[in-house]
């Protein structure tokens, strides 16, 4: 018998397994919420499945009574537009400074020292600031985002630009690169594929960030909704928007992931 | 091609030390226009030390080094191609992208790209040179799909394109197969002779070295203290004028 290492599933069996532990996981929840729901038909831990899917349709497909809104989409919306806004201007600062503090020995003097200690800075701890310093208003939480995705991308580009094979630094500047060409042709488009590298391992912390400065503040989204009917133990609402929120992080990084194979065949799958 | 550009390389009393470690001392040298300078010798002796003053990516201890009469700038240039043994594609670029590179950074100092009649105009420079280097089939490829020997026929036809009034090669076949190597060498010959441009080139080859250059140079340390290898530099041993393959056309 060859050896476990060796031994791979086809096509179909990876498929299979790969459903199984979510099959697996939905199976127990099932079971238990059955088991509590015959107990005490008030629970309100587990909800049954026809009850999350009511709820659901309530907000997704049901003007608010309140606010005449459809909830499931104005707070996906309102936290969409958060963390989109946040994560371009991270890219674009940790673009421009990445590539800088790579290229120019200067600037990476000057300020390589003070991004690494601005990293170290846990965001959660200056949110306080943020809210006194800004507000409580769309600002603070884009700001909060931006803190502690931004230093992040701009260390890995910073590495990833002065990891470029110095032969090719060489070589370009024989063939006559000054060093906003040297950048412009030669750095930049390099570094668009480990940009999006570094934005699929940072969106994990964007939503992270999100959703604490939602919960702390904020009037829609859905990490503030989830904190409100925590009150009232909606499971019926936390659960769907956990998972809405986990799908929406997917989807996100299956695009980014897309877009890089597409886009910059000549870097491989990674 | 290239006009009438005698290129004229001098070396007087050139020293080159790290710290305590010498690594060059007292090196005489004088390369006349269109030579083809082939450069040996041990590991650690400094040939690539050399090459890398000439590069303008080291600069000199003491001493001068002229390039008609003019010293070396600090920093490469356009007037000296290099060619690595290695790393010297630009991934991101296909074959064609590599070879205009040169033509596009020379032509738009702002966005470093060309278009219309002047794109045309550098496409008809690189389109002979992609057939004369034999990867015209592969121009839309990207480096990571060329075999090693085409990466390096494409490494060096991205610096014979800008012209440089010197070309230096790092043992630039050192990491291809042999049977291939033979190609390469009538490959960098007619190139040589077509733009008449001075070559160094640092090899570890020695059949290759004689068979190539118009003028060998042996670096070597003519005093070794065992006590302390690093107190003496490398110098220029042996200066030997070959016969070469010049064209006489």
């Amino acid at each position: 018998m060859r050896r476990l290492i060796n031994q791979r599933p086809g096509r179909g069996g990876a498929l299979l397994l790969s459903m199984l532990p979510f099959i697996l996981v939905i199976c127990v929840y099932l079971y238990h919420s059955q088991a509590r729901l015959a107990e005490n038909p008030g629970d309100k831990l587990l909800p049954a499945p026809q009850t999350i899917a009511a709820t659901i349709h309530r907000f997704a497909f049901e003007e608010d009574e309140r606010s005449g809104d459809y909830l499931w989409w104005t707070d996906t919306w309102a936290s969409l537009e958060r963390l989109l806004t946040a994560l371009a201007i991270s890219a674009l600062i940790g673009l421009l400074l990445g590539v800088a503090i790579g290229v120019l020995p200067y600037l990476r003097a000057a300020i390589s020292p003070f991004v690494a200690a601005l990293s170290l800075i846990p965001p959660l701890a200056i949110l306080p600031i943020l809210f006194i310093a800004v507000g409580l208003g769309e600002l603070a939480k884009v700001i909060l985002i931006i803190i502690g995705v931004a230093p992040v991308i701009i260390r890995d580009l910073a590495m990833r630009s002065a990891e470029l094979p110095n032969e090719q630094i060489i070589k370009a500047q024989t063939l006559g690169a000054s060093t906003w060409q040297l950048v412009v042709r030669v750095v930049l488009p390099q570094l668009w594929p480990r940009l999006i590298d570094a934005l699929r391992l940072t969106l994990g912390s964007a939503w992270l960030f999100l959703i604490a400065a939602e919960a702390i503040a904020s009037t829609e989204g859905l990490g503030y909704r989830i904190f409100l009917v925590r009150r009232y133990l909606a499971m019926d609402v936390i659960l769907p928007y956990v998972a809405w929120i986990t799908l929406l992080a997917f989807a996100m990084d299956w695009l980014l992931k897309t877009l890089r194979a597409k886009a910059f065949a000549w870097a491989g799958s990674n | 091609m290239g006009g009438v550009q005698l290129t004229q390389v001098t070396v007087k009393h050139l020293w080159k030390e790290f710290g305590n470690q010498v690594v060059l001392e007292n090196v005489n040298l004088h390369v006349g226009d269109h030579e083809f300078v082939t450069i040996v010798g041990a590991s650690g002796c400094g040939k690539t030390t050399f090459l890398k003053m000439l590069l303008g990516v080291e600069s000199p201890s003491r001493g001068q080094f002229l390039i008609d009469g003019q010293t070396l700038p600090s920093e490469p240039g356009p007037d000296r191609g290099i060619v690595f043994q290695r790393y010297s594609l630009f991934p991101h670029l296909t074959v064609l992208e590599n070879l205009l590179l040169g033509l596009e950074l020379r032509g738009a100092p702002l966005l470093a790209r060309l278009f219309g009649a002047r794109r045309r105009e550098a496409l008809a420079k690189a389109h002979p040179l992609l057939e004369a280097v034999g990867l015209a089939a592969a121009a839309d490829k990207y480096p990571a799909q060329l075999s090693g020997g085409m990466q390096q026929r494409l490494s060096i036809a991205q610096s014979v394109i800008c012209e440089p009034k010197i070309l230096l090669l790092d043992e630039p076949f050192g990491a291809l197969d042999p049977g291939i190597t033979a190609d390469m060498h009538t490959l960098i010959l007619k190139l040589w002779n077509m733009h008449k441009m001075t070559i160094f080139m640092v090899t570890h080859d020695l059949k290759e070295s004689f068979d190539l250059g118009t003028r060998l140079l042996v670096f070597d340390k003519v005093r070794v203290d065992p006590q302390s290898p690093e107190a003496f530099g490398a110098t220029i041993t042996f200066n030997i004028p070959l016969k070469g393959h010049r064209d006489t056309v």
